[in-house]
């Protein structure tokens, strides 16, 4: 088997590695929308779908194939190749960004120095699609919706930038497995404690970032319709949709990996070797992202939209000024060496 | 030879896109242009092993600097025909520019100055290296000076632009937040009265004797 693959050419061989990411994340974002009609149902005393298969479970794969079928619908005016284009624009960064992301130790598509710049980089340009989408429709709910969001992001992305910073400044390193290798020890040692103010801002603005509610001003159906995917129908809307749930799981994972000590298991060190389950393993790295996956649907179902100035206040004048004092603790808890986190 | 061919790809492409950047009559698209030839400048410079530098390229000018950017132009009403009315008159002088620029940018960027001579093909840096460990050192040691002055020019320039825009209005509403939170309930909230029942209205009573 080995000896099989070895023989493949390095190119077939990355690309199979792509599609060995990429197909259980497309299924991971379908069953999302499906656990997030249910868990969101169940929340307001409700069944949610329970019609396609056993309680539910082919509803995805039903929307899938209704989406397909459905007619893209082009706006008269409407720029036409950008407006194709925005879509794809949408969630190209959202699955390129998953190349630098470590699944267990060692387990990388490609490891690279600057892995957590790469992320960074990459989550910034998912702005695009939506102001293009925005602009393109022709429409002025379209077009408001594209404004608002991208005032957003930039604010947000500012103070997510900070928190990255002071992990980078916490541990030394900006690749991810160097991150999580940093983490290294027990449940208390990971950079959640140390990086509590920054843990609770990234994962804040992350929120913010995929235009999730409370934050979905974007969109929010009751003031602008749609925002701005109201033109989009058929397939075009479904790619808008993939890429906000693929960038929630990104988020969601990358909140497990900085923060929560990614695949490393919370139990004392006497308990890893009695069962593998117990051990650092990527299945605690998927049930760490899965945690924070619930939080996005419990948030939606739990608070009201925020109002726009609110949003913008909270980005610039408390989240900023924030991230930049913890970042300063961060690096003076470095200098010097501060136990049990940088006693070493 | 795959480094080479990419090089010329992205070049292509970079070079393209400038030219579509000047010559598209809708100003978002030329924006979008910019855009694209931002994001292959920086592959040109990740396949110059200055992977730091191309990312933040990205990070800066595409993910931050031109999103303000593309903000702007889409609010403008343009007028593309008044843009476009003085194009003949403006031509010579235009084209006199143009060309004096161009030839001060020849004169600069030729062989001589960056010819194989003056910049010898630097050594490839090993993986162990890191980009911005490198740069991190030399910017807050050998180039501190010259740090400090930009983050000041830069400071001014962000007071200089709030105190130009800053301005008070006596008819803006906003709600100190803090004073929001500090509100007390059913204290400046709501306020609860006390008041004997009302008598039920006779058709009520009516109706209920019918049932």
């Amino acid at each position: 088997m080995i000896e099989l693959w070895n023989s493949l050419p390095v190119l077939i061989q990355i690309l199979l590695k792509i599609t060995a990411i990429i197909l259980p994340l497309l299924g991971l974002v379908a069953y999302y929308t499906y656990a997030e009609r249910k868990v969101i149902g169940y929340m307001q005393v409700r069944i949610g779908p329970n019609r396609v298969g056993w309680r539910g479970l082919l509803q995805p794969i039903a929307d899938a194939v209704k989406l397909l079928m459905k007619e893209i619908v082009i706006p008269t005016k409407a720029d036409k190749t950008l407006f194709l284009l925005a879509p794809m624009i949408a969630i190209a960064p959202a699955l390129a960004v998953w190349a630098v992301f470590p699944f267990d130790e060692g387990l990388v598509l490609a490891d690279i120095n600057a892995g957590l710049l790469y992320i960074l980089a990459l989550s910034s340009l998912g702005v695009y699609g939506i102001i293009i989408a925005g602009w393109a429709s022709n429409s002025k709910y379209a077009l408001l919706g594209a404004l608002r969001s991208a005032a957003q992001m930039v604010a947000y992305e500012i103070a997510m930038g900070f928190a990255l910073v002071g992990v980078l400044v916490a541990a030394g390193s900006l690749n991810l497995g160097d991150i999580v290798m940093a983490q290294q020890g027990n449940l208390f040692t990971w950079f959640w404690l140390p990086l509590l103010p920054l843990f609770g801002v990234y994962l804040i603005s992350g929120v913010a970032e995929t235009n999730r509610a409370p934050f979905d001003v974007a969109e929010g159906e009751s003031e602008i319709v749609a925002g701005f995917h109201v033109e989009y129908s058929g397939m075009a809307f479904a790619v808008f949709f993939l890429a906000e749930y693929a960038n929630m799981v990104l988020i969601s994972a990358l909140t497990a990996l900085l923060f929560l000590g990614g695949w490393l298991s919370p139990l004392p060190a006497g308990w890893i070797e009695a069962n593998w389950l117990l051990g650092d393993g990527f299945h605690w790295l998927l049930l760490k992202t899965f945690f924070f996956m619930f939080l996005f649907l419990w948030l939606r179902a739990t608070f009201p939209r925020y109002r726009y100035d609110q949003i913008m206040r909270l980005g610039w004048k408390v989240f900023i000024p924030i991230t930049i004092v913890w970042i300063l603790v961060v690096a003076l808890a470095v200098v010097y060496r501060l136990p049990p986190w940088w006693s070493a | 030879m795959a480094e080479k061919f990419l090089f010329y790809v992205f070049a292509l492409i970079t070079v393209w896109a400038s030219v579509m950047v000047i010559t598209r009559k809708n100003p978002v698209h030329s924006v979008l242009f910019l855009v694209l030839a931002f994001v292959t400048s920086a592959a040109l410079w990740v396949l110059l092993e200055a992977e730091f530098l191309g990312i933040v390229l990205i990070l800066v000018y595409v993910g931050a600097v031109m999103v303000l950017f593309l903000f702007v132009v889409m609010m403008l009403d343009v007028d593309l025909a008044a843009l476009r009315a003085g194009f003949v008159q403006n031509l010579p002088l235009a084209g006199l520019v143009a060309a004096v620029m161009a030839v001060e940018i020849l004169l600069i960027v030729g062989p001589g100055n960056f010819g194989l001579d003056a910049f010898p093909k630097p050594e490839p840096l090993g993986v162990e290296v890191s980009n911005t460990r490198e740069l991190g050192l030399l910017l807050y040691t050998v180039y501190i000076y010259p740090v400090e002055i930009a983050a000041v020019i830069l400071l001014l320039a962000i007071v200089a632009a709030i105190r130009l825009t800053l301005r008070r209005r006596p008819d803006n509403k906003a709600v100190d937040p803090a004073q929001q939170v500090r509100v007390r309930k059913g204290v400046d909230r709501v306020r609860l009265v006390k008041m004997a029942a009302e008598d039920v209205a006779p058709a009520a009573v009516d109706k209920g004797d019918t049932q």
